[in-house]
């Protein structure tokens, strides 16, 4: 029922829907409260035994009243209705009930709750073991979770934010706003971060006066000075979910979830706060206190019922009660009554507990079970006296506060006990945190506000800043009077933890089957997992655990805490690297030219390459590899290579220095000349290959494949830092600097003498292997290197990356005449594997110089890496080397991975002898073709052996031959 | 993880790239200690507390360092260029 006051905007009303039908509401309601004013109890179900549910709480750690909010593809399961902020057009839905929320055909398991006890799954699908994939997966898994997915993409945007600052303040309640008001007075930068939308924490929900004024204007005054503050940041609707290491915490700023269309801005954002100190003013939870039938919509904490009075203007029902073991209670009991709403009882388990008004007590006296099947109506009170049953709509239940110290437990710091105040409070905390307010045991507003107070002059003075404490408003400070009381004893079942039905009946089985250690417990009867992490229940259930072992609870000990603090979204956590910004894409110089000219492309890492061009008239992808594979033979074609890695060395021990990082010599490399080069890992394995030229004496571009290109240079900058320091030798990578083109094919150099400045490009001049520094294209700077990747006649040329549109275009619209063909990867692959040269398959971190063909390469007359480990004997004696295949029946494929064997051997995993590496269909040998290596392989050139390719069932017979397919005797690319 | 480089002060952990165990450093000559380096290659210590490891500022200034850091804690006890360390060890000889 809707009550009079409350802090909602009663001059505007929104309209939202429940399981389809229509209520109203007004800002300033969260869902909860807007159906509590609704005359809604009932919002859920519970997981396991399906039990009608109300709320709870009026917060975050609210176990029941979860509910999937909006439709189609922002669907969100398990929201907690009363920590949704209400907007117009809201829609929610009531989950984990089936065919609807009043009548759910799933509560069967209440019926079979003696069944479906601690432990359950445990001890009941552990037979036969055949069932479990089949039957028991299946059907745990379908009655498992409690919301579900939309199944489509989140279709919001959700972004990261780095923040640092002097001081953190977690919670803007009494504490944390005394906190941030005094430290942001004496200059630091200070964060207040709050998970609600309005600052004041709990003052929001008492009805207590600050210097004699509703909390609210003391609020105000606070926020008016914050906002002439400008080292003061406000974060509102920003959880901190986690503490991490150093003083970094993950926070979560709710930017548009309570707009009714997220999608204006950006959803949410994950912060990543630096803070030097960091105040923890997280308040505390109220716990109940089990008693039998204590699930019941209507029944909830005291501290929640006096928040919907007071904040919320909404009572669960015109007629309550409270049960309590402490004086707080009674001040819930007041609190509804000065709402209009009457109090039918105040139970105190204490036998000399004294009201504190006019209304009804009945001292020393236990709530021993309830009724209402979808809504409590009545209690029933056992007292030394007898019993009886009271009606009442609602029963507010206080059983003490727990300190919110999660984020102090972060690092593994555990809570102690604390006899005096009956409650858990933070052990050893994480580096540069300190506690302050409820969350410290500082329950009363005014010792709240005071410990703020200090632990911000305590923070400043660690960081050598002064603060005077802020003068503090009259508040309250009442004692709690508490008297533990963690279970009425009885039969029927009573919760412990209502997200998980774990009830005092189960942890009283786990203590008889020796679950008895709080991390077992935890996982025998799944209490305090789930969305609302045992806040309203774990401290209460190990209270239960210590009594049956007759042990303190201090001897008990409690689980500790991890990230988050509450539910993230995985989508946050994303922060908008989704789709291409998961990776994203880089593109090649070329890349809008070979667009326009019929590019398919693919990913190669991050790269996009032109895979290949299709021609008016091709259908299928062979038509345009082969033909630009037989054109680039034929004429001339152009690749673009920019996607290499290309590192500049440079300093008069640049030579020395490659000298030790391939396994061949570099330092002898004549100036104008490009060498071949091979690295190794120190363990002696192939690592990459590529080029090393000479530009000038002390001036070195190394190129790598494009997929090692950033763990290559990493590679050098280690030589180069920890291993030989004392070099004269500096790198850059400059493979975004230089767009780079591979001309090849006997058109080659005709082609470029047409754009070269004067340059001499005869055989004489610039040989097979040279290297220059030139200008092309009247007077563009410019790289050429004679170098070939397929056996023809080639170049590379370079240019600054913001001129390879340009030179592409040029080269093809001067070379028309000469058969010019742009190609793609699939043909660069063709006509590597035609020559025989090794790329990434052959170089695939598990393979050898010697595998290669290489071994001779390896240096004995200098230290390189991997020079030692490679003459190991293990892997000198590794009979497998790189050889040509070719099908013996050339309509036969050949496919890449398949295993090698001599013809008609047994096929075992003792007579395998090689596996296939690369293999392509070679329009130059009118058939496929493969690479592999093979055992003894030099010496069976001409044999005829086995490809085994099991997944698909074939056995092709192939004939070993030379690896270099084409031009065996390298005649064209010396030409 | 924040780790204090020398030269440019706090840099988040995430700008790293971990390596590991810095004996990495002390590589032995290949052409006069050939035995010792299945020992380099291979064996490395996995303490569970202080450990000088090697991070490079690879979204940084490209900077290898060697990190002296309790792994049970996380606590970072000392930053230094690797550079230098390595040019100190090569003094010493």
């Amino acid at each position: 029922m809707r009550l009079q006051g409350g802090l909602i905007d009663r001059s505007k009303t929104l309209r939202f829907t429940f399981d389809g039908k229509s209520y109203q509401g007004h800002p300033g309601d969260t869902l909860a409260s807007a159906l509590l004013a609704n005359g809604v109890r009932l919002m859920g179900r519970s997981f396991k035994y399906h039990r009608p549910r109300g709320p709870l709480s009026a917060g975050s750690e609210e176990p029941n009243a979860l509910v999937e909010l909006r439709s189609g593809a922002r669907q969100e399961p398990n929201t907690r209705a009363t920590v949704v902020e209400l907007f117009d057009g809201l829609e929610a839905a009531s989950q984990n009930r089936w065919p609807s929320l009043a009548f759910d055909a799933m509560a069967v398991n209440d019926l079979l709750a003696d069944f479906l006890t601690a432990g359950f799954y445990y001890k009941t699908f552990m037979w036969p073991r055949a069932f479990w994939e089949k039957l028991y997966e299946p059907a745990i898994r379908n009655a498992a979770g409690l919301g579900r997915l939309s199944m489509e993409a989140d279709p919001d945007a959700y972004d990261k934010g780095f923040l640092h600052c002097d001081l953190l303040v977690v919670g803007g309640g009494a504490a944390g706003l005394a906190a941030a008001l005094t430290a942001a007075r004496a200059g630091a930068s200070v964060i207040l971060a709050d998970e609600d939308h309005r600052l004041g924490g709990r003052l929001l929900a008492e009805s207590d006066l600050l210097d004699d004024q509703p909390a609210t204007t003391w609020i105000a005054d606070v926020e008016s000075e914050f906002a002439s503050l400008p080292n003061l940041r406000i974060m509102r609707r920003t959880t901190v979910w986690g503490a991490f290491d150093h003083g970094v915490y993950g926070a979560v700023e709710r930017v548009a979830d309570h707009l009714p269309t997220p999608a204006s801005a950006v959803r949410q954002t994950l912060w990543r706060i630096t803070a030097r100190r960091m105040i923890l003013a997280a308040g505390a939870t109220e716990r109940h206190i089990p008693f039998a039938n204590n699930d019941r919509p209507g029944i909830m904490l005291a501290g929640a019922m006096r928040a919907y009075a007071n904040r919320w203007a909404a009572s669960p029902a015109d007629r309550v009660a409270v049960f309590t073991n402490n004086d707080d209670g009674h001040h819930s009991a007041l609190d509804m009554k000065a709402k209009g709403v009457s109090v039918a009882a105040v139970i105190d388990a204490r036998p000399d507990a004294k009201a504190f008004g006019d209304y009804r007590l009945i001292a020393g006296a236990h709530v021993t079970s309830s009724r209402g099947r979808l809504g409590l109506r009545s209690v029933q009170v056992t007292h030394d006296r007898g019993r009886e049953w009271i009606d009442c709509g609602a029963l507010g239940v206080a059983g003490g506060w727990n300190p919110n110290l999660q984020l102090a437990s972060h690092q593994r710091g555990r809570p102690v006990w604390d006899d005096t105040l009956h409650a858990f409070l933070p052990g050893d905390l994480p580096a540069g945190m300190t506690v302050a307010g409820a969350a410290a045991g500082h329950g009363s507003t005014q010792a709240a506000l005071a410990s703020g107070t200090k632990a911000a002059v305590e923070a400043l003075a660690a960081l050598g800043m002064t603060a005077l404490p802020a003068t503090l408003p009259r508040a309250e400070d009442r004692a709690s009077g508490l008297h533990p009381l963690w279970h009425v004893p009885g039969k029927g079942r009573a919760w412990v933890d209502f997200q998980n039905d774990v009830t005092v009946k189960d942890i009283r089985l786990a203590h008889k089957e020796n679950m008895r250690p709080v991390e077992h417990l935890k996982r025998w009867t799944t209490l305090g997992m789930a969305t609302d992490q045992g806040k309203t229940s774990n401290v209460t259930a190990l209270a239960v655990m210590a009594e049956l072992t007759g042990q303190s609870i201090a001897a008990t000990g409690t689980t500790i805490f991890r990230p988050p603090y509450t539910p993230v979204s995985l989508s946050v956590l994303g922060g908008g690297d989704t789709g291409t910004h998961f990776r994203p894409r880089r593109l090649t110089p070329s890349h809008e030219w070979a667009r326009a000219h019929g590019a398919v492309f693919v990913e190669v890492g991050q790269w996009m390459r032109a895979q290949y061009f299709v021609q008016p008239g091709e259908t299928h992808w062979r038509q345009s590899v082969d033909r630009e594979v037989l054109a680039t033979r034929k004429g001339v074609g152009i690749c673009d290579v920019t996607t290499l890695g290309k590192i500049d060395v440079q300093g008069a021990d640049a030579g020395a220095f490659l000298d030790r990082l391939y396994a061949n010599p570099m330092a002898s490399l004549k100036v104008g000349m490009v060498r071949y080069g091979l690295m190794l890992r120190e363990d002696g394995h192939a690592y990459d290959d590529g080029t090393c030229a000479r530009l000038t004496e002390d001036h070195f571009v190394v190129t790598t494949t494009t997929a090692q290109a950033g763990p290559v240079y990493r590679h050098m900058e280690f030589a180069r830092q920890c291993l030989w320091p004392e070099l004269d030798v500096q790198l850059i990578s400059t493979t975004d600097a230089w767009a780079q083109f591979s001309v090849a094919g006997p058109n080659a150099r005709k082609l470029l003498e047409r754009i070269v400045d004067g340059f001499d490009l005869s055989n004489a001049a610039f040989p097979f292997m040279a290297c220059a520094s030139l200008t092309v294209c009247g007077g563009l700077r410019a790289r050429l290197f004679r170098i070939s990747f397929s056996g023809e006649l080639a170049y590379e040329i370079a240019v600054p990356a913001r001129y390879g549109h340009a030179l592409i275009a040029r080269m093809i619209e001067l070379g028309a005449d000469l058969g010019v063909t742009p190609y793609g990867t699939e043909a660069l692959g063709v006509l590597r594997i035609e020559k025989g040269h090794p790329a990434g398959n052959e170089l695939n971190g598990q393979t050898t110089a010697q595998m290669l063909g290489m071994g001779q390469m390896v240096s004995a007359k200098k230290d390189a890496i991997g020079a030692v480990m490679s003459r190991r004997e293990g892997l000198l004696a590794e009979p497998r080397v790189l050889v040509g295949l070719l099908p013996v029946n050339p309509a036969d494929p050949v496919v890449a991975g398949s295993h090698l064997f001599t013809k008609d051997a047994e096929q075992r995993t003792e007579t395998d002898e090689g596996w296939i590496t690369s293999a392509a269909f070679s329009p130059h040998i009118g058939s496929a073709i493969g690479l592999g290596f093979l055992a003894n392989g030099r010496a069976r050139l001409g044999e005829v052996i086995t490809a085994a390719n099991p997944l698909q069932g074939q056995q092709i017979a192939l004939r070993v031959v030379s690896a270099h397919f084409v031009d065996p005797e390298g005649e064209r690319l010396r030409a | 993880m924040l780790i204090p480089h020398p030269l440019l002060g706090l840099r988040d952990a995430q700008e790293f790239t971990y390596l590991g165990d810095a004996a990495l450093l002390n590589r032995p000559d290949g052409l006069t200690a050939p035995e010792a380096f299945n020992d380099y290659v291979y064996l490395r210590d996995n303490p569970a507390g202080v450990h000088r490891e090697l991070w490079f500022h690879e979204q940084g200034d490209r900077s290898w360092l060697i990190v002296t850091r309790n792994t049970l804690t996380h606590d970072i006890l000392g930053v230094e260029l690797a550079r230098d360390v390595a040019l100190g060890a090569k003094g010493a000889k």
